[in-house]
Order: structure tokens, then sequence, then C-alpha cells
């Protein structure tokens, strides 16, 4: 039993923080990104539109796990640019998730019927101001199931900044099982596994149970939306 | 030009001139004029594709017209150097979809544009808004999400918003079709009040009874023109064209008298 707790704090103390930190980066920093590049996709200029849903592809295409070496000993070996682990896992992380980001946004704003825009523009407003008074305030609750979604797979996809040494949760994981199994036997592989998992579960019920709140706060008649499965 | 035609002119509230309108290959609008004086109801009918709705939006420059000229008094509205904003908040524009924001209640519907258009404070636009949903009959469901109030209330709340801007003029686009036939009745009704208190009204619509009501004419649309228009009983016993007769009698069979 000590050694499930010893483990379990060692997990909460040198794995979760990170693997928070590394969530709640990813996560803003996507946003930030995938917001503008949303936005661009559906208001920006043919060659804009062009650009933003070239790099959409790009990011959406490739692995996770490609990108996180790329931007790790890709970058360091051949440029000599030596990021610190984190933050190549952040980045990758990041820059991937913008991506997916981007897509939620431009499909919550295109699902905004043309009718509001019209109605908008006919009393008067710009279409600056019809954007940001009628179709976003629309846009962002329609895109909260989706964003629930992409915060549930994100958190998750962290694990695998564990491949570049990134000491996140289940990097610590690791460290854990190979020292005690030599120590308690091999059958600790699958005890601390399963103590990981459940790390990660409570983390997503949390998460998930949050943004349903946030999703209950701001509904409205007319907008009541099942989150979709998750991908 | 005399005192008389002077006055005339003035007391124009919309001059439309030449408006073309093509889609494709599809010619809408083939050189249409329409004229509105100031507290005049003008009521346009034809069959479906004849360019009705897109003249109505190209009033307010929702569509931009190829050629043609649009006045709303003295300013000329289609001209590159008028502000186009500043033109739509002077023409009210009712939907037949009604389009009311579907985020907003109501009140906050009837009031945003009062707000963020012209710059109007809480508590004086909240007092217009309640007014304006007063006058339409729904001060009770100012509180009330689009996706809660039926058909009918929808459409009145959205005459409420077009109302709050104190608009010079408003255009109605087919504003009963897409309602049950037992609603049709309660935005008439808010309808006929407009026009008799003095509202400038030029609406698309098949009621024929709304026209006889309060039209100071009718105008028949067809194929992209206007093939007739004059006072609602002169039409109707007496259609210049064929057409215009055989058009009135199969909507007097679909709507009734």
């Amino acid at each position: 039993m000590s050694t499930i707790l010893q483990s379990l704090n060692l997990l909460i103390t040198r794995g979760l923080p990170t693997t928070i930190l590394l969530t709640l980066g990813l996560l803003a920093l996507g946003l930030l990104l995938g917001f503008p590049i949303a936005f661009l996709q559906v208001y920006g200029p043919r060659p804009v539109r062009w650009f933003c849903r070239g790099y959409e592809q790009v990011f959406r295409g490739v692995p996770a796990i490609v990108l996180i070496l790329l931007f790790h000993s890709g970058l360091s070996r051949t440029f000599h640019i030596l990021l610190p682990a984190f933050v190549s896992a952040l980045l990758a992380l990041a820059l991937r998730s913008s991506a997916y980001q981007s897509q939620i946004f431009r499909g919550a704003i295109q699902s905004v019927s043309e009718g509001q825009m019209l109605a908008a523009r006919s009393v008067g407003m710009s279409k600056v101001r019809a954007i940001r008074h009628v179709i976003l305030p629309q846009a962002f609750r329609l895109s909260i199931p989706s964003w629930t979604n992409e915060f549930s797979s994100v958190l998750k996809d962290t694990s695998l900044a564990s491949a570049i040494g990134v000491l996140e949760l289940m990097k610590q994981a690791t460290l854990i099982f190979t020292r005690v199994q030599f120590i308690r036997g091999a059958q600790w592989i699958l005890v601390i596994l399963i103590l990981v998992a459940l790390v990660y579960w409570i983390l997503t019920f949390v998460g998930n149970t949050a943004l349903g709140y946030l999703e209950k706060r701001t509904r409205i008649p007319g907008f009541e939306m099942k989150g979709q499965v998750e991908r | 030009m005399d005192a008389q035609q002077h006055r005339a002119l003035s007391e124009l509230v919309l001059r439309v001139e030449g408006v073309h309108k093509t889609y494709g290959d599809n010619h809408v609008l083939r050189g249409v004029s329409v004229q509105m004086r100031r507290g005049e109801t003008k009521v346009i009918i034809g069959p479906s594709g004849t360019g009705k709705s897109t003249l109505l939006r190209c009033i307010n420059q929702l569509t931009t017209p190829d050629e043609g000229h649009v006045w709303l008094g003295d300013c000329e509205i289609t001209s590159p150097k008028e502000d186009i904003n500043c033109a739509r908040a002077k023409i009210g524009f009712v939907f037949q979809s009604f389009n009311l924001f579907t985020h907003l209640t109501a009140l906050n519907n009837v009031r945003i544009a009062p707000m963020k258009v012209n710059k109007m404070g809480k508590a004086e636009a909240t007092e217009l808004a309640m007014m304006e949903l007063e006058r339409v009959g729904l001060a009770d469901k100012a509180e009330a999400y689009p996706a809660e109030l039926s058909g009918g209330q929808q459409q009145r709340v959205s005459i409420a918003r077009a109302l709050a801007m104190s608009p010079q003029l408003i255009l109605f686009d087919e504003p009963t079709s897409a309602l049950d036939p037992e609603l049709i009745g309660e935005v008439l009704e808010v309808m006929i009040a407009l026009a008799k208190e003095g509202m400038t009204m030029l609406a698309v619509t098949h009621e024929m009874g709304f026209a006889r009501a309060v039209a100071d004419e009718i105008i028949f649309m067809e194929g992209g023109l206007i093939l007739e228009q004059g006072p609602p009983e002169e039409l109707v016993q007496n259609p210049k064209h064929a057409r215009t007769g055989e058009f009135l009698n199969k909507i007097t069979e679909l709507y009734g008298e």
C-alpha cells in the first residue's frame, strides 16, 4: 500500500504540475493562434485564406509525436537551435492544437446563419460591429462543446512529451515503474500504469465538468447542443 | 422648378431610378424605378423570381445594384462617397425569416442598434426599446429569447427592432410568408397600425387585405420590370395588362379576399 501511495505522491508532486502547465499553455497558445486563423479563414482576403488553410492542413495532417521530435531533435541537430524539452513540446502541441482549434471556431462562425449578418447590416452595423456583437457571441457558444473535446484530447496528448524527456505525468510514471519493478516485481508496471491512467482520467473529468458548467452558464434557448464524440 | 414641384420633391423619402441587377446569366432587375412620398404605403406583388426581394435589397444596398441610383431624401446612397451604414440605419428592413439575433432577448434585439450604432445610453435605449415593444404589443415578452417566441411574435419584435432606429422608411420583404396562417393576422395588424400612423412603408406581400386597407399604390412586377402600378381599387378592377389581372385572380384564389 505504501508503494502505491509513494508512487501517487511522486506522480502528483513531480509530474502533474508539468502536465497541467503544458496543457494550459498549449491550449492558451492554440487559442491565441487558432482564433485569428479561423477568423482570417472566413473573413480574410483570398491569399490569406489560402495561407491559413495550408497552415491548418499541415498541422492537422502530421502526428503529434513527429512534430514534437521535429521541434526538439530536428531543430537542434540540424540548425543547432537548442530548445528546452518543455518548450519544444509546448510549441509542437500548441501549433497542432491551433490548427484544430481554428477548425472549431471556423465551423462555429460559419454555422451562424447568413440572416444574422444581413439583419445586423440592415440596422446600420458595420461588418466589424456585426461580427463583434452578433456573429462572435453566437459562434463562441456554438464552439464550447467541440472545444471541450479539444481540451480532453490535448490533455492526453501531453503524455507524448515524455518521448523527449519532459518530466510530466507519463515520464514520471515510466521512471517509477522502471525502478519499482526491480524491487517489487514486474506486475508493478501494470499497477503504476493504472495509477497514471487514473490521474489522467480524473483530470479529464474535472476539466470536462468545468467546461460543461461554462456551457450551462452561457446557455440560452435556441443554442442547445450536446457534446460530440471525441476525435 | 416652381414652388409646388419643389415641395413635391422634398416630400420624396425614397427615389429609385433605373435599377438593374444581374446574377450570372439571370437579369433579375431590368431597370426599375420607384418613388415613395412621406407617409405613403406601397405594396409590391408579382410572381416569384421576379426580383421583388432583390429590389428591396438593392434599396438598402444589402445587394449592390449593377446600374441605377437610389436616393434617400436628398442623399444618394448608391454614391460611393456615402457611408452606407449610416444610410441603412435610416431604412428599416423586415425579413421574411425574421432574423432576430438568436443570442439576444427581445429587449436586447430592439435596443442593440440604438446603443451600438447610434451610441445611445443604456437607460435611454431601454426606455425606447420598451416603448417599441409596447407598440407591437410585446412588452411582456421583453426578456424572452427568439426561440421562446412564436413566429408572429418574432416578426413583431423584428418590426420593433426596425422602429427603434426611427427609420425614414421601412422595407418589408414578404413579412408573413413564413408564418402559420393563424399568426399572420397579428403581424398585419401591427403593419396596418404603422401605416395609419404615417410610417413610410414599401412591402413585398401578397396579402391583398393589407394592400386594400392601407396601400396607396400596388406595384405589379414581372420579369424584372414594373408592369403596372396604381391605387388598389383601380388595379384590381381595371388592370391595364392582362397579366396583372391574371396574377391578381391567382393570388385572390390563394389568399382569399
